[in-house]
């Protein structure tokens, strides 16, 4: 850490603008989901934090009971996004046709109930989940982690993968129309109800994906979901609601410049840098960023 | 309907406020404070109803504006001297006006779950200003301050009990509950009200509805900022946990159990929950919320009007 001081700008904007773009896309691998619930749905989903901290939660599990790191990650997926199903079944479908807000309530709830669960089953000590492999490069004089390069190949991996099947995928294009037009696409013979509860499983498994990968970097705890819903909250607003692409460069933008303003000021002080792309965003483009001009 | 029985509501609103002035008198100390710390509380989930039940805006900053409220107030008891209890009030209630008109002028751009979304991150805006610049607000520890006496300059000056603490937040409470219904019923909040029942409507009869949304907003984080200075005043410290955004959540848990929209049942669900809280917290500790939330999950799907709506409804069954 005294070295990073000591050196000289170049080299820290350069490490910076790397740590950037790996918290950028784990960031971006929450707000998608996110972004995808609220866009499809219009739900917004205050639980996704817990879903992202439950998400790590099983992943040191899974990983304390095989010792494999890739087990873990999928098979953590899968376990939140079935809970995902579950919550939407019991707690999300009753509330379809009923104004968007009783969602916010709902979600606020099942928020409370699984941090509170998690600090229960899992106490107050923060876990560690062991990084699947420990090589490092040399970058300037410091032994950078592969891992994290390999995080953030993975996240973004994740999300072309979501938006291919958005895009070309039989079921996305159910997912797209629902979207477009929820009766309509009723008429034309396709499930809606399950088209939404696939979709917020398929969001919910993504934030956990995200919460096992990022597992290694910090430590695993219940509280560890609140700043990450929060920035993905943020990066939602500033790259447009509902807006896959607005959402993932606003994510590395925002990260960039936190990481960046943490060279000069502590990084829990960076958080203000982000808060003020919020105002800024909300006071000239209340539409978000990233979004073309509305004629 | 109150409108059509005015002599039943009045007789009900006499019984209650006799029955809370001689409350102290009879309970237990720890219920006194207890009862106290209820109408606190019930204030602010009364002046959050004023966007929730009456405008139609979901706000999740309302912590901002209660922590405000209780650092306005522990700055002015801390740097006056002797500390006066009105100068706490004034300074609470201008911090709070002011953060109040910075989150209004920013998030009634928005409307519905991005109201909700922006208010949530305003308020932890001040959370984070509040918990790291520890030279003035005291950073995680706080403020502490001693508790200035109940006084009226030039008339006469008395140190606080539990029982005349309780009578003087219950006088606040009464009075800017009767404020809150004066102005729900006046011509400003029909326009409100016009507001969360259709708001495009209401924009073509041509209401500015943005400075009416400002407005409201504004007078709302005001009440607020009065709960965080009875509540100042009543612990003698302020601390960052009050402004996170778990309080307001718990704000609008408030709402959603007593009833939306009724000024009445926001105090009637902080009762609720208080007492809730207090029965499971001694065998559950901190897990009470993992009960608590279920039960709120249950009653956003299946009685969304709150228990005060759940009764009023069964008694005109």
């Amino acid at each position: 850490m005294e070295q990073v001081l000591q050196a000289i700008p170049f080299d820290q904007l350069l490490i910076q603008t790397i740590n950037g773009i790996v918290t950028g896309m784990i960031l971006a691998l929450v707000a998608s989901g996110l972004t995808l619930i609220f866009g499809i749905m219009d739900v917004v989903n205050f639980a996704h934090g817990e879903l992202f901290m439950l998400g790590a939660y099983i992943g040191v599990l899974i990983m304390a009971t095989t010792g494999n790191f890739w087990i873990a990650l999928v098979a953590a997926t899968l376990l939140v996004a079935l809970l995902g199903a579950v919550i939407h079944l019991t707690t999300l479908r009753p509330l379809l046709g009923r104004d968007p807000l009783t969602t916010i309530l709902a979600t606020f709830g099942i928020s409370l109930v699984l941090q509170n669960y998690a600090l229960w089953q899992f106490g107050p000590v923060a876990r560690k989940i062991q990084e699947p492999f420990t090589g490092h490069f040399k970058l300037f004089y410091l032994e950078y982690p592969w891992y994290r390069l390999v995080i953030a190949g993975l996240s973004a991996a994740i999300i072309t993968a979501l938006w291919l099947f958005l895009k070309f995928g039989t079921y996305g294009i159910w997912i797209r129309a629902t979207t477009q037009d929820r009766v309509m696409a009723q008429a034309m013979g396709i499930p809606v109800p399950w088209v939404l509860t696939a979709v917020f499983a398929i969001g919910a498994g993504m934030a956990a994906a995200s919460g096992v990968l990022f597992g290694p970097l910090v430590g695993v705890n219940h509280t560890m979901g609140l700043d990450w819903v929060l920035k993905a909250f943020i990066v939602v607003v500033v790259g447009g609601m509902g807006n896959l692409g607005g959402s993932i460069l606003a994510a590395i933008f925002i990260s960039l410049l936190e990481s960046y303003a943490s060279l000069w000021v502590s990084p829990a002080q960076a958080v203000i840098v982000s808060f003020v792309v919020l105002i800024l965003t909300l006071l000239f483009r209340p539409t978000g960023l990233f979004v073309p001009t509305p004629k | 309907m109150r409108t059509r029985q005015p002599l039943f509501y009045w007789m009900g609103f006499a019984i209650i406020l006799v029955l809370l002035i001689v409350a102290p008198l009879v309970l237990p100390e720890f219920w006194r404070r207890f009862l106290t710390e209820i109408l606190i509380w019930g204030l602010l989930a009364m002046s959050s109803d004023l966007l929730i039940g009456y405008t139609g805006l979901v706000s999740f900053g309302h912590s901002a504006f209660f922590g405000l409220g209780m650092y306005g107030a522990a700055a002015a008891l801390l740097t006056m001297r002797p500390p006066s209890l009105w100068l706490a009030i004034v300074y609470g209630l201008v911090a709070a006006a002011l953060v109040a008109g910075f989150v209004a002028y920013f998030s009634t751009r928005l409307r519905d779950i991005y109201f909700a979304i922006t208010t949530l991150i305003f308020s932890q805006i001040f959370y984070v200003v509040i918990f790291t610049w520890t030279e003035v607000t005291g950073g995680e520890n706080g403020l502490t301050f001693s508790r200035p006496a109940l006084a009226i300059p030039g008339l006469f000056s008395v140190p606080f009990t539990t029982e005349t603490l309780h009578w003087f937040v219950l006088a606040v409470v009464t009075l800017s509950y009767l404020a809150l219904r004066r102005i729900t019923q006046s011509p400003f909040g029909m326009v409100l009200q016009s507001i969360r029942e259709n708001e495009a409507r209401t924009r073509a009869i041509g209401y500015p509805i943005e400075r009416y949304k400002m407005v409201a907003v504004m007078l709302s984080g005001l009440f607020a900022g009065l709960a965080g200075v009875l509540y100042a005043v009543q612990n003698r410290f302020a601390a960052p946990d009050f402004v996170f955004f778990l309080v307001s959540g718990e704000v609008v848990i408030f709402n959603v159990i007593g009833g939306i929209g009724t000024l009445v049942g926001p105090i009637v669900g902080a009762a609720f929950y208080l007492l809730l809280r207090e029965g499971l917290s001694r065998f559950l500790t901190e897990y009470y919320l993992i009960p608590v939330g279920l039960m709120f999950i249950a009653m956003v799907i299946f009685m969304p009007q709150g228990l005060l709506g759940f009764a009023r409804r069964w008694l005109n069954r």
